[in-house]
């Protein structure tokens, strides 16, 4: 590697300053999220009380999470050895993912400080109620399933092996749980067969979610190993890569059919050849999310390629990003005979938990032992010197 | 027993006394301002519309099966025997989510403050538990909304319809509506007009959603065991294999069978 050290400072600098200006304008936002309330904050109002917080920060951040859960599965349960070295990058994914949607949904709830109240404020017959247990034990699994590789920087070889020994009841644990919320973000809407439009309104909408959640996982691990790749200078696992467009393309698959099948014996599958508002958002949805990468993904030009593979995985998270918004935002405008369109201040604040995602995964990956190569190359903190080798183990989140 | 109200807009003079006693009973603000305005808000629960001559009520329908208190993750919303659903600020999170499923778009919020609630009818509930009827029933002068039990009510709307058939819609609002409300309703004039839905579900929503959530206990230890199952089996294959491999490593060195 000999790029040359003022190309290196200068990029450095240059994302630096955006990153400043991201998070000033956050923390502006905050303090008037935090001294004025959400009226002031926000473009809320009684006939739209969730907007682009509920949106995009908590609805897509835990759908962007599910790679975690997703490839825990494949590699500790179904024991795909091949797909060991992503399981770190993968996991921190996740598990920063789902700390800022706890911290942007802070700034949702109208008394954050009674976030805590499900826990001795029971009532089994809300969705709210399972979701919100359920992300609170997964983030605690997804914490534990991190500590290995914390562990292992700290050299505390005990609690590594103590972690280790349980490892395969916490992926059993935490796909469970993902099933359950990623499942159940979708069941929130259920209760609104009124008010949700009919191309999102179905009884299918918690299996929808689940399927559509495991395509994101799939798409976040390309877009994610592509970056690091860029960005890291760490070597593209391809190959592996290349298994992931794969399967991306059958859970593709399932799901456009899943979801043809749903509107066909709806009887929706007339409105969407009839223009209008909702027919244009539910197009480009399905168009980004399904049909684009599915037929790119046919060509086997493109999905053994590692530019073809990373534009597959950008189209379909975007699609699924609409998709969550066609549901929470698009769907139910006319139902409720308003618009909505977020303040500066809630993209502001969005803004900030997206740079942070970025700026802590690079963190993470720059002083902790997530990829193998990095390790050896990372400028790394002075006290962290010189890191045990010994402890060097075989990088995958456990056994 | 289960009260309601039942509001006949045919007897209403639109006269407004219902806004300013349930101002008061709930120590709102009430001014000719606030009279005029036409939509419930977090400090206005109720609201006489004009339409062609004719008035309708809004307010919040105190639903039997509420979808409100169904998806309320702290239980803050409450349907009480009495009738009424009640809400507990010391309770609320502030998640918002009765405000999403209410299908009447009901609750409200105190968005100018810093620490907001959730603000809506309570159909009267603390008067209503010493025997009194709602402040609205109580002022009013010819008797449009009427305090009593909700069985009772409906056996009076019918009645009405029946000996005025061209008086009224043959549409009791509010009786079989996402299960049924306790607030019943009666008009000569179209409902949808001042903004009633009549394409509702007869179903009570809370029933979409607990289909789903009820299935939870029982797939949990399914999957599980699932789970933990083909981790056995292909991690038991794997070791079977290495096994078969040292085996016949052993059988070729030695010659021997093990």
């Amino acid at each position: 590697m000999t790029v040359p050290e003022s190309r290196l400072t200068f990029r450095f600098t240059f994302w630096k300053a955006i990153f400043l200006f991201i998070m000033a304008a956050g923390v502006y936002a905050t303090c008037v999220r935090f001294r004025f309330g959400l009226g002031a904050s926000t473009n809320l109002s009684d006939q739209f009380p969730w907007g682009l917080w509920i949106g995009f920060d908590v609805m897509c951040g835990v759908m962007l999470a599910a790679g975690g859960f997703t490839l825990t599965a494949a590699v500790e349960i179904f024991n795909i050895k091949r797909w060991h070295s992503i399981v770190r990058p993968t996991i921190l994914t996740a598990f920063m993912g789902y700390l800022l949607v706890c911290a942007a949904l802070m700034y949702d709830l109208g008394l954050p400080w009674n976030i805590w109240h499900p826990l001795i404020m029971r009532n089994p017959h809300s969705v709210m109620f399972e979701v919100a247990w359920c992300v609170m034990l997964y983030t605690t699994v997804l914490a534990l399933e991190f500590s290995p590789i914390v562990f292992e920087r700290l050299g505390w070889t005990r609690a590594l092996k103590a972690v280790r020994s349980v490892m395969i009841v916490l992926v059993i644990l935490g796909v469970i749980l993902s099933t359950l919320h990623q499942s159940s973000l979708g069941t929130l809407y259920m209760i609104m067969p009124n008010k949700l439009h009919p191309f999102w309104w179905s009884p299918l909408l918690p299996v929808l979610f689940f399927i559509s959640a495991i395509a994101v996982g799939l798409a976040m691990i390309i877009f994610e190993s592509s970056m690091s790749s860029k960005y890291f200078g760490r070597e593209l696992e391809l190959p592996i890569l290349r298994d992931m467009g794969r399967v991306l393309a059958v859970v593709l698959a399932f799901y456009g059919i899943l979801r043809f099948e749903d509107l066909y014996h709806r009887g929706v599958l007339p409105l969407v050849f009839v223009p209008g508002y909702e027919q244009r958002f539910f197009l480009l949805e399905i168009f980004l999310s399904v049909l684009i990468p599915l037929a790119l993904l046919m060509f086997p030009k493109v999905r053994e390629n590692a530019q073809g593979l990373y534009l597959v995985a950008v189209l379909t998270l975007l699609g699924f990003v609409t998709n969550r918004l066609n549901v929470t935002i698009t769907g139910v405008e006319n139902a409720v005979g308003a618009r909505y369109a977020p303040k500066w201040t809630e993209v502001a604040i969005t803004a900030m938990f997206v740079a942070l995602g970025f700026a802590i995964f690079g963190l993470a990956a720059r002083y902790l032992p997530i990829f193998p190569e990095v390790k050896a190359r990372a400028p790394v903190l002075p006290k962290l010197e010189g890191a045990r080798a010994e402890l060097a183990v075989p990088v995958h989140a456990g056994d | 027993m289960s009260m309601g109200i039942l509001y006949d807009a045919t007897m209403c003079i639109g006269c407004k006394q219902c806004e300013q006693a349930c101002a008061t009973e709930n120590g709102l603000p009430y001014d000719d301002k606030i009279a005029e305005q036409n939509v419930t808000s977090a400090y206005k629960y109720t609201t006489v519309l004009t339409k062609d001559d004719k008035f309708m009520r809004k307010l919040c329908m105190n639903c039997d099966d509420p979808a409100c208190a169904s998806v309320c993750p702290v239980g803050a919303l409450k349907k009480t025997s009495l009738g009424p659903v009640t809400y507990d600020k010391h309770k609320c999170m502030g998640c918002r989510y009765c405000m999403a499923a209410c299908p009447f778009g009901v609750p409200k919020y105190e968005w100018d403050k810093a620490i907001p609630g959730v603000r809506k009818c309570i159909m009267c509930a603390p008067r209503l538990a010493q025997g009194k009827p709602t402040a609205c029933a109580e002022i009013c002068p010819t008797g449009a909304t009427k305090f009593g039990d909700r069985d009772e009510l409906l056996k009076e709307a019918r009645k009405r319809i029946q000996d005025n058939p061209d008086k009224y819609l043959p549409h009791i609002y509010g009786e079989t509506e996402v299960g049924g409300t306790s607030v019943l309703l009666m008009s000569s004039l179209d409902f949808t007009k001042f903004g009633y839905r009549e394409d509702l579900t007869q179903r009570a929503l809370p029933m979409y959603t607990y289909q789903v959530l009820s299935r939870i206990p029982d797939f949990v230890p399914l999957f599980g065991v699932m789970l933990g199952g083909v981790y056995w089996i292909t991690h038991r294959r794997e070791e079977v294999a290495e096994a078969e491999g040292h085996s016949a490593d052993k059988h070729n060195n030695k010659g021997g069978a093990q």
